[in-house]
Order: structure tokens, then C-alpha cells, then sequence
């Protein structure tokens, strides 16, 4: 047997798939099919968790998305565990393991539960009176406390071994919920031939169909109907069926996320399947058909385990064959709890009594309960109830007072009515209306392409959810440019159902001590409501910050209703006046993981690799990270530091000649007749009298005048440049350009393409650099007369096309050779070899950095920070005189960027040579002025530079090209460094060598 | 001075496979590719001595149908832009200049790189990535879009049902591949 509490005959599983699992350490038989809940109630398990401040022991509330209380951790292995899964949803699979929460040392005896005897001073708003003062224990004292003992369910420690998966679905219509009336829906639109995704949370469709008894539709049981239609509907072409996939969030344009649960249910899941996939769906039509939840009753100690409410039991009862008591109580405001009773009483179960504070409860039922032999006491009320782990007895008051009356039961189920589900409806952006006649918030009208059917639109009477289901169907495939076809069903046998309250009954009591809860994930009761409005909350907004109603992650399925109608009862003021709070996305909780999907581990983010990176590595490069590049960094031989490999690359290509993985730098083909023109108009150089087959140094800045990009250009032919860009700038340089040219100089006729990884770029830099390369050339004079520095040509190495430009960012001769990527390994390796004999070596990224500082040439970015001019920097000789305009030109001429007193770009020696400046460190005068000292400057560029044996920098200063060999100082936390104006030029000063 | 032999050439998915019963995964041969952009008065010529009639409408392609550029197809990506590719390594920038008007080419044949997707399970692959619509009857065989595929940008197009050309630069071929390597364990048809 699987558990005392399975009533043979009942439900749907079958009673020989048996699977175990555990439970806080016992072990445990379910059937195959049963929810981690419906096993538990089976095997006579009702305390299933401890509520969250008072940690009182709790049951399962529902049997659904909704639940608030049977929250516990799922493990599969030490790396699959998750904290917070709701019982009524996890299916059980064979060898699960699932452990209570919030409890300490045991889920019987909690330690926690001494916050229930406290309860007095964890009065709403607690929080934001008790710790105000003193300020400093906020943080060393309190926070810490309240942060250890707040939250439920624990993380993981290790990563989640599991993968998740994404898709992108798009479709006629999305229909979301299997109920009747989405299925309803799905087979009206389905015949159209649109295309249509059906989806529901549940296991299998058919939503309340799986518990109504009585129902029949299209002639056969109603749960039958529904699985017979979602098959129909699944062997269709154009329709998608998913189930175990919740709709959690409506976005603008019909975008409605979707998780699935692909393997949660599965004992041993196939490696290759994902455990959710996120569907991201893009609907043109999407039907809500998304139900109603049912509301609990609100009355003193209303959250014993063992009281549940009454749809709750039902299902159990009726999909999973298992009686939540042996003696029920029943307290209900509706007629729906009736139908509840009745099921039990017909399957064995004992009913004590039905407690309805109505005085009038729907048609027929007093008869029904008669024949069954219930006894029904209308005009009463349960005011409170016994029982320490599980409830023992229900205590029955007629409204308005008199003697009380105690039933001993086992299990209470409650109903107060039931809430349309809005929550979908409300994140597309819509406004829900409070319907007068039926006390509830309904849809109104629908921002998007959507329509709202059956119970989530107020629509109770089966046929009329079906036929309204069915027109919806119809309209959205309509309006998806489908034909209508004309789609019959006929359901019948549902109960008429009458009723429903909100707000606190009679046993919640106007009694400051009574706990009568409203929000059972938060622990918070009718007088914490009451509480926050005789404090002046009279916003439903405030209320519920300051009570937390509704903020679990349960979101307020079950209490956001009451929770306004208490608080509108506390203001005296109509319902719809206090307000309804908006709902936001994810209708229930979402893994990390289904949001994060593939995008983890290697595909976390793109890593760009160079056509050398290979050899690189193969070749001990360490790498740095540059955007999303991975550049090499240095290269340290055996027993080498990141220091000394840098000193010897350095010395090594002034002293002979070094190859750099120049790649990455960002390059623009600019082509067209205008293509000068157009330069002239980006850079504040001059373009127009560039020949072919030369380079120049160009500076870009933008509108406001400063350095916005800098690198070198080569003009390929009149028509064609190749433009050079910072590594990090390649993508914004090229919309910065376009931009430019689409919205300011649309006229000219030229056309930019990106050609940064059309070419992997060598640079060979060094006295020994035309020489290592010489002999892989062919068509090309590399003499200096023929080919000077600044120089670029076309023609061929290695026998494949280059594009070979004279330049240097070392102040060495150099040359830099594009060839076209795929052939740059070979190349490289042909390089290599005749370098490597000379004497050269390979170099990194630090290496570059060090050697163009010996010359002073800046890095945009390090060396200006998009406050610096090219005055600023010393480059006002790029500035061509005599064009009329360029981007920045105005931006220039703006007094505070003309004015004396700016900070300009210098050298800095330390007396100490030894002593390397940090990058950052500031500038003063005067090291003895008090805190704060005046700043005139910080150190931009800091290095020790072999080749000129001693610290070099760069740093912006006020006024700093007028204070050539004054002393300044750089105060650092324990001592400060003196240091001396210089020349941003360390090494080379008159700038022969590039010439050799 | 005289070489003996050309330079090899080495693609950045050399020697890579990837796929599952229900999708394959692999590299494609190196191809020769041209971006244009082009005026107007230009798309006659380049049409004519290219042998592919450049498409102007949106999300369309064109194959040539001459038997020397049998292999050369023209994807529309812009208004007045094309990608041009060349599974037969033809010099397409030594083609063009013939072309009358006012035009670009440029010639990046080695910053694309291409993942040939095919199988039942391609487009289920693909749009593990990628938001576009791409059912037949909107992404028919023969489309073509730049879009997305997961964080990186690609060129897109549909050679059969079944069958997608991935086009994306050559630093991010690695993480395309690997995505797609990914998705296509266990796509959801």
C-alpha cells in the first residue's frame, strides 16, 4: 500500500507503479504520478514545513502553483539541490530526497518556534522600529543577526551540474492553461489552421477538470475529454502542446516567457536532456485561460497542518486517490467546499460537519448534505481551532455568539471563494475592474493582442466558459488572417457555485492577539493589516510593504485579496478604492538557470580569439583580457617573472627585433570617391593630400572636442583607405562614423565596412625588422628610400596578398603586415622562422605598452579619459589649420577648453629611479598642506623601463608643459615620492631610429 | 624573389564536428565573399558582371544561375547592402571592379567564417539562439537576415528546409560553434 490515507478505487494513479523516496530521512512509497504533497497527505504526513517568522508547523495549503506553506528542498545529488520547491508541485520520482525547511535541530521540535511565544514584540513593521538605533549596530550587530535567521531553504554549495536550454517560438495564438476552457479555445483556433501553442503547469491538461467530479463534456467525463483533446491536439501539425511549463511573464508585443520543467519528474533524465527550457514565445494572438485559485478562510489559528483548502482536498481525492482526514471539518463562505464534502462522504470519508457563516448557502446543497447524512450549521462560524503538529478540533460559534462547539477533527478544509487569475493579465499592462456583483477584480480591457477566458475572466457557468472559449479561439486565428471553421462542445454537471468573502471572519476577531492568517508564506495575520493602517498606511501599496502581505514568492495567490479587504474594512472605504497592487513577473519563482540557459561556462560571454592565438599558447603566452579579446600579455620563459619577461622583450626588440599579434586592432575599409572628404570631416587631420601608399596618425574627437580615438591610416588608392582603431573602440569608431555619415553628411558618397578580422596583423619592430621579413616579400622595394616610415603597400609574402604598411608604435623601424586571416598562421610561422635566429623575440601586450611609453605616444583611454583635448595630450599638430570644419571642431573652440590652466599631458621622472609611480597616484606641490591637499594632477602611464634603466610616466598636470623640470610630489598612504616635469619622450629623443 | 609554395590557409573551426541524430554541425570550406553597398544606378551592373542579380527585397537571397558562378549567392542584409559569397573561391573583388556606378566592395572572405546547420533538427538548433521567426512560411528556403544567435551577431540563410548557412566573423566562430553544439544535444522539434 502506498500510504494508510489511499482510498482504494480512487484517483487516477495506478496503485502497482510504486516509487520511494524520502523525506526528512524516512522513507516513504508513492505512486507514480503523485506530487511530493499527495505522497506525504498519503502517507499521513500533514507538518511538512515551519512558517517563516514564527515558524509554526505548517501543511500543505493547495495542491497547485498557489501553495504557500509545503516549501523544501529537492535533492538529486550533492550538486542538484533546490531550496523552495513547492510540494504540490515537484512529482515524485524513484530515489528522491526531499528535506524540510526553516527547522532547527528537527522539523517536530524547532528551536525557531520561540519566535511564535515572542510573537508580540515581531508585531508588522518590527523591522523598521526595533533596529533603528544605535545606527552602528545596523550593521555589525543586527543585520547580521537578521540576516542569518531570515530566508528559507538553503543554497547549494557546488554548481549546479544540470543544463538548460532555450528557445524561440513563435506562433498564431498561445493559449495559456489546459483547463476546459483553454483546451476549448486551443481546438477552436487549432481547426483554423493556425498555428497555436498550448501550455499549462500542470502534468497533464485539463486544470480543474482533473478534481470536478460531476463534469462531463462532449458526453465523457471530464478529465477524460481532456486528455483525449490535448492528444488530438498534440498529433496536429500546427499546434505545440507543453505541459509542466508555466507562462511566467507578459511582456510588451505578446513575448511570454515560458519555463519548462523537462526533468524534474524523471528518476534517471537522459544526460543530453536540459532540466527546464526556457520557450520565448512571440504570439501574434495570446488567450488567457488561466483559472481561479481558491481563497482560504480567515479565522484564528487558520494555519494548522491538516487545514487545507477545499479544492485542495478535492484533488486529492479525485486525481490522487488520498483522503486528507479520516474526520474532516468543513468552514466555507461558498458553495465550492460542498462539492468537496460531498466527494469525501461518497468515498468513506467522514464529514463532522459543514460550517457555512452564510445563512444561505446554494440551492440544493442543505438537501444533498441531508441525503449524505452531513451536518450543516449555516450562520456559523469556526473561531478557532487545537491541535500542536496537526489540527485536532475546529470550534464552531453561531455568527453573532452563543455557545461554542467543539468537533474533534483530523482535517479542516476551507473555501472562501475563489480569485479569477489575473496575474498574466495585470503584467501585459492591463487594468483590472472590481465587479460589484461578484466582489472580485476582473479583466478589463486588454493592452495587447489578448483575450481573457472562462474562470480567469469571471466566466463561471461551464458552457458559457466553453463557448467563450471557443469565440476566442476563433477571433485570434481570425485575426491571425485564418478562416473561421465552426468548433462545437457541450460540457455539463458543474455546480452552480454561490458565494465567497473576503477579508476576515468572524473568528479572526477584532482581538489583538488572535493570529488569524492572511499570508501564510510571510506570517501575516488580519491584526498585522490593522496594525499598518492605525499607523497611518492607508495606500494598499504601503500596507503591503509594511506587512509584507503578498511579497513572498508566492506573490499573494491566496491572500492579496483578503489583505485588501481587511484593510479597506480598517479605512471604512469600498475595495476598489484601496486598490489593487500591480503583479509583476514571474508568476511563480524562476531558476537562475532556465534564465541563464546556455549562457554559462564557455558560452558565459564570446571569447575572441586571434588567428595566432594557438601558437601563442603554445608558445607560453600569458594572456590579458581586452574586451572580449584575450591578448597576449607576455611571455616568461623558464624562471622568468611577468617583470623580467617584460625587461628582456623590451630590450630584446630595441636591441634586435620583435613579432606582435597586432590583430586585433579595429580596421574600417572607407570607400567611395568622397572617401577624403569624409575623413577630413572625422579626424582633425588632414586627408586630401594623403598619396596613395601612404599613413598617417589621425585623431578623432567628438562633437565636444575631446579625443575620442586615434590610429593610424594607410590610403590604399584614392577611393579606399584603411582606417586603424583602438582595439576597444573598433565597434563604437564605426557607428560613431556611420552615424555621422547617415545623419550629418548623407550626401557624400562613401561607404564604411569593418575589415578588422578580414586581416591578421603582424608587427615586426626593431632594428632587425626589414631584414627578418625581406625574404618573404615579393613586389615590394622595402628600401627606405622607396618605402619610408609612414609607408604602405600592396604585394605579396609568403606567396598570399598583403596589405604591408611602414609603421611603428615602438619608435623602431617596423612594419606591420596584414595578410588575409586565414593565412596568418603560416605566415606568422615563416616570420618566426626568420626572426627567431636573428636574435628576435615575440612580445606582448605589456611589452607594447612599455616601449611606446619610452616614446610618449598615448593610449586613448589610459592616457586621456574623455576630459582631454589633443592640446592637452600634445598633439595640437595633428589639428590641420586650415579645414573649415570636422567633428569636435566647435566643441574646441568652447573658452574653458582654449583657457590657461588646463591639465596637460607630461612626463614625470622620479628622483628615486628605482621607484615606479602607481598609475592613478596624484600630483601635488606642496606634500606638507593639510587633508584634503590641493591635486594638480594624476599619473596616467607608470613603468620601469629597461631600456632606459630607470621608472618612466606619463601624468596629466596643470599646466604641466610650463613646468618642465620642477619638482612636484606624489603622496602615497605611508610615504611620499618627489618627482621631476619631464619630456613625455624617454627614450630617442630626436626620433631617428624609426628611419633605420 | 620567387616563392616555392603559397602560404597555407587555416580556418578557425579546422577539424571541428558537432551534432546529434538529429542535426549535424560543421564547418564549411573556405568560400570568397564580398560586402557591397551600393547606389542605386549601381545594382544593374554589379548584378550583371557578378552573374547574380543583387535582391532588393528584405530577408531575400539570389543564386546565380550561370555556370561559372553557379556556386556564388548574393544575400540581402540592407537596403544597399549585400553579402556576396563564393563557395568556389572566385575573385570576386577582381569581378567587380568592372562594374559601372557608384559603389563599395571590399573583400571579407577571411572575416566571415561559416557553420553549415542541417538536419530535422536545424531550425529547433537554430532558434535556440536566434528570436527570429523561422518557420517555412516566414523564413522560407532562400531567406537570409542578419540577426542574432545567442550574444553574437550572424548572417543567416536558409539553403534548404533543412539546411542553414550560419555566417558569423571569424573571432566569434568559436562560441557560435560551441553554442550551436550545444542546442543541437537534444532540439526540441
Amino acid at each position: 500500500m502506498s500510504g494508510a490515507n489511499r482510498i482504494a478505487g480512487a484517483g487516477r494513479l495506478t496503485p502497482a507503479k510504486k516509487v520511494r523516496f524520502s523525506f526528512d530521512g524516512e522513507i516513504y512509497t508513492a505512486l507514480e504520478g503523485d506530487t511530493l504533497a499527495s505522497a506525504l497527505l498519503a502517507n499521513g504526513v500533514h507538518l511538512m514545513g515551519r512558517s517563516f517568522k514564527y515558524h509554526r508547523p505548517r501543511g500543505v495549503l493547495g495542491a497547485g502553483a498557489e501553495e504557500p506553506n509545503a516549501l523544501m528542498g529537492i535533492e538529486r545529488d550533492a550538486s542538484r539541490q533546490q531550496p523552495n520547491v513547492r510540494a504540490t508541485v515537484q512529482e515524485v520520482f524513484e530515489g528522491m530526497t526531499a528535506v524540510s525547511q526553516n527547522r532547527w535541530p528537527s522539523l517536530a521540535f524547532d528551536v525557531g518556534s520561540v519566535n511564535n511565544l515572542l510573537s508580540p514584540i515581531f508585531a508588522a513593521g518590527f523591522y523598521y522600529k526595533t533596529f533603528m538605533w544605535p545606527k552602528i549596530a545596523w550593521e555589525k550587530l543586527y543585520e547580521p543577526i537578521i540576516r542569518g535567521a531570515a530566508g528559507l531553504g538553503v543554497a547549494p554549495a557546488s554548481a549546479d551540474t544540470d543544463h538548460y536550454s532555450s528557445r524561440y517560438l513563435h506562433a498564431d495564438v498561445l493559449i495559456v492553461g489546459g483547463g476546459v476552457s483553454g483546451l476549448s479555445a486551443a481546438l477552436a483556433a487549432a481547426k483554423t489552421g493556425a498555428s497555436v501553442i498550448l501550455c499549462d503547469e500542470q502534468a497533464q491538461m485539463g486544470g480543474a477538470l482533473s478534481y470536478e467530479s460531476g463534469v462531463s463534456v462532449d458526453g465523457v467525463s471530464g478529465f477524460d475529454w481532456a486528455s483525449n483533446a490535448a492528444a488530438q491536439l498534440a498529433a496536429l501539425d500546427n499546434v505545440r502542446v507543453l505541459t509542466r511549463t508555466t507562462a511566467f511573464g507578459y511582456y510588451a508585443q505578446n513575448f511570454v516567457g515560458l519555463v519548462e520543467r523537462v526533468t524534474d519528474h524523471l528518476a534517471d533524465p537522459r544526460a543530453d536532456m536540459p532540466r527546464e527550457r526556457l520557450w520565448q514565445v512571440r504570439a501574434r494572438q495570446v488567450i488567457l485561460a488561466t483559472g481561479s485559485i481558491e481563497r482560504h478562510m480567515v479565522f484564528a489559528n487558520n494555519d494548522r497542518p491538516g487545514i487545507m483548502l477545499s479544492s485542495a482536498a478535492r484533488i486529492y481525492l479525485n486525481q490522487y486517490g488520498v483522503a486528507v482526514g479520516t474526520k474532516v471539518g468543513v468552514y466555507t463562505a461558498n458553495d465550492s467546499a460542498y462539492e468537496t464534502a460531498f466527494d469525501l462522504k461518497r468515498a468513506g470519508v467522514s464529514v463532522e460537519a459543514i460550517v457555512d457563516c452564510r445563512d444561505n448557502p446554494g440551492e440544493g446543497l442543505l438537501s444533498t448534505a441531508a441525503d449524505l447524512g452531513i451536518q450543516v450549521l449555516t450562520g456559523h462560524s469556526v473561531v478557532d481551532t487545537k491541535g500542536a503538529r496537526r489540527v485536532s478540533s475546529m470550534i464552531v460559534e453561531r455568527n453573532g455568539g452563543g455557545a461554542r462547539q467543539t468537533f474533534a477533527v483530523d482535517a479542516l478544509i476551507m473555501s472562501a471563494g475563489w480569485t479569477p487569475s489575473v496575474h498574466l493579465y495585470s503584467q501585459s499592462r492591463g487594468k483590472v475592474v472590481w465587479d460589484d456583483g461578484t466582489q472580485r477584480f476582473l479583466p478589463g480591457e486588454c493592452p495587447q493582442d489578448c483575450a481573457s477566458v472562462g474562470a480567469c475572466n469571471g466566466t463561471d457557468a461551464l458552457q458559457a466558459s466553453i463557448d467563450e472559449a471557443i469565440a476566442a479561439g476563433v477571433q485570434a486565428a481570425v485575426d491571425c488572417g485564418k478562416k473561421p471553421a465552426s468548433t462545437v462542445i457541450t460540457g455539463e454537471g458543474a455546480g452552480d457555485w454561490t458565494g465567497g468573502m473576503a477579508g476576515s471572519a468572524a473568528g479572526a476577531g477584532a482581538d489583538t492577539t488572535v493570529k488569524a492568517f492572511v499570508d501564510f508564506q510571510n506570517d501575516v495575520t488580519a491584526k498585522d493589516i490593522r496594525l499598518a493602517v492605525r499607523e497611518g498606511m492607508h495606500s494598499i501599496e504601503h500596507v503591503k510593504r509594511f506587512t509584507t502581505n503578498g511579497m513572498a514568492s508566492d506573490q499573494g495567490k491566496t491572500s492579496n485579496i483578503h489583505g485588501l479587504a481587511i484593510a479597506a474594512e480598517a479605512l471604512n472605504r469600498e475595495i476598489p478604492q484601496v486598490g489593487l497592487t500591480t503583479f509583476r513577473a514571474p508568476y511563480t519563482p524562476v531558476t537562475f538557470g532556465s534564465i541563464v540557459n546556455h549562457g554559462r561556462g564557455g558560452l558565459f560571454d564570446p571569447a575572441r580569439k586571434t588567428p595566432f592565438h594557438d601558437w601563442e599558447e603554445r608558445h607560453g603566452a600569458v594572456f590579458e583580457d581586452v574586451g572580449q579579446w584575450k591578448r597576449a600579455w607576455y611571455y616568461p620563459r623558464v624562471g622568468e617573472d611577468m617583470h623580467a619577461a617584460v625587461n628582456r622583450e623590451c630590450r630584446t626588440v630595441r636591441e634586435s627585433a620583435g613579432l606582435f599579434d597586432a590583430s586585433t586592432l579595429g580596421k574600417i575599409e572607407v570607400v567611395g570617391p568622397d572617401a577624403a572628404q569624409f575623413l577630413d570631416l572625422m579626424y582633425t587631420n588632414g586627408w586630401s593630400k594623403l598619396k596613395p601608399g601612404r599613413c598617417k596618425y589621425g585623431i578623432m574627437l567628438r562633437e565636444d572636442g575631446f579625443i575620442y580615438d586615434d590610429g593610424v591610416v594607410a590610403r590604399i588608392a584614392e577611393d579606399r583607405f584603411h582606417v586603424t582603431t583602438t582595439t576597444g573602440g573598433a565597434p563604437r569608431v564605426l557607428h560613431h562614423m556611420e552615424d555621422y555619415l547617415q545623419t550629418e553628411f548623407p550626401h557624400l558618397n562613401v561607404w564604411l565596412t569593418s575589415s578588422s578580422e578580414q586581416w591578421a596583423v603582424i608587427a615586426v619592430q626593431g632594428p632587425k625588422a626589414r631584414e627578418i621579413i625581406a625574404p618573404l616579400v615579393e613586389g615590394i622595394d622595402l628600401s627606405s628610400e622607396a618605402m619610408p616610415h609612414m609607408s604602405a603597400r600592396e604585394g605579396r609574402i609568403c606567396g598570399v596578398p598583403t596589405r604591408l604598411f611602414r609603421v611603428s608604435f615602438t619608435g623602431e623601424a617596423g612594419y606591420e603586415i596584414n595578410v588575409p586571416a586565414n593565412y596568418g598562421p603560416a605566415v606568422w610561422d615563416a616570420v618566426w622562422a626568420q626572426a627567431e635566429p636573428l636574435g628576435a623575440c615575440v612580445y606582448g601586450t605589456e611589452t607594447m605598452h612599455v616601449l611606446r611609453a619610452e616614446k610618449g605616444f598615448i593610449i586613448v583611454g589610459q592616457d586621456t579619459d574623455g576630459t582631454v583635448t589633443p592640446h592637452d595630450a600634445g598633439l595640437g599638430w595633428a589639428i590641420a589649420k586650415s579645414k573649415p570644419d570636422y567633428v569636435g571642431i566647435r566643441g574646441l573652440m568652447r573658452p574653458d577648453l582654449m583657457a590657461d590652466g588646463r591639465k596637460q599631458l607630461i612626463g614625470l621622472k622620479t628622483k628615486d629611479p628605482n621607484t615606479v609611480l602607481e598609475e592613478g597616484a596624484q600630483i601635488v606641490a606642496d606634500p606638507n598642506q593639510p587633508v584634503p591637499m590641493t591635486m594638480l594632477g594624476h599619473v596616467t602611464s607608470s613603468y620601469w623601463s629597461q631600456n632606459c634603466g630607470r621608472s618612466i610616466a606619463m601624468a596629466l598636470l596643470v599646466d604641466g608643459r610650463a613646468k618642465m623640470g620642477q619638482t612636484f610630489y606624489v603622496p602615497m598612504p605611508d610615504h611620499t615620492i618627489e618627482v621631476e616635469v619631464s619630456s613625455t619622450v624617454f627614450f630617442d629623443e630626436k626620433g631617428e631610429r624609426v628611419n633605420g | 624573389m620567387a616563392k616555392a609554395t603559397m602560404a597555407a590557409a587555416t580556418g578557425p573551426l579546422d577539424g571541428q564536428v558537432a551534432g546529434s541524430a538529429l542535426v549535424s554541425i560543421k564547418p564549411m570550406e573556405p568560400a570568397s565573399r564580398l560586402a557591397i553597398r551600393a547606389r542605386p544606378d549601381a545594382i544593374a551592373s554589379l548584378s550583371k558582371v557578378l552573374g547574380v542579380k543583387l535582391p532588393q527585397a528584405p530577408k531575400t537571397s539570389a543564386q546565380s544561375t550561370a555556370a561559372k558562378s553557379r556556386q556564388r549567392v548574393a544575400l540581402w542584409l540592407g537596403p544597399d547592402e549585400w553579402l556576396v559569397i563564393d563557395d568556389g573561391n572566385a575573385d570576386l573583388m577582381g569581378i567587380c571592379a568592372k562594374a559601372k556606378g557608384l559603389y563599395s566592395a571590399v573583400d571579407v572572405s577571411h572575416r566571415n567564417t561559416s557553420v553549415l546547420v542541417s538536419g530535422k533538427g536545424a531550425e529547433a538548433t537554430i532558434s535556440a539562439g536566434c528570436p527570429q521567426n523561422l518557420s517555412l512560411d516566414v523564413f522560407p528556403v532562400g531567406a537570409c537576415a542578419r540577426t542574432l544567435l545567442g550574444k553574437t551577431e550572424v548572417v543567416l540563410y536558409r539553403v534548404e528546409e533543412d539546411v542553414f548557412r550560419v555566417e558569423c566573423w571569424r573571432s566569434f566562430s568559436t562560441y557560435v560553434f560551441a553554442f550551436l553544439a550545444e542546442a543541437g544535444q537534444s532540439p526540441m522539434i
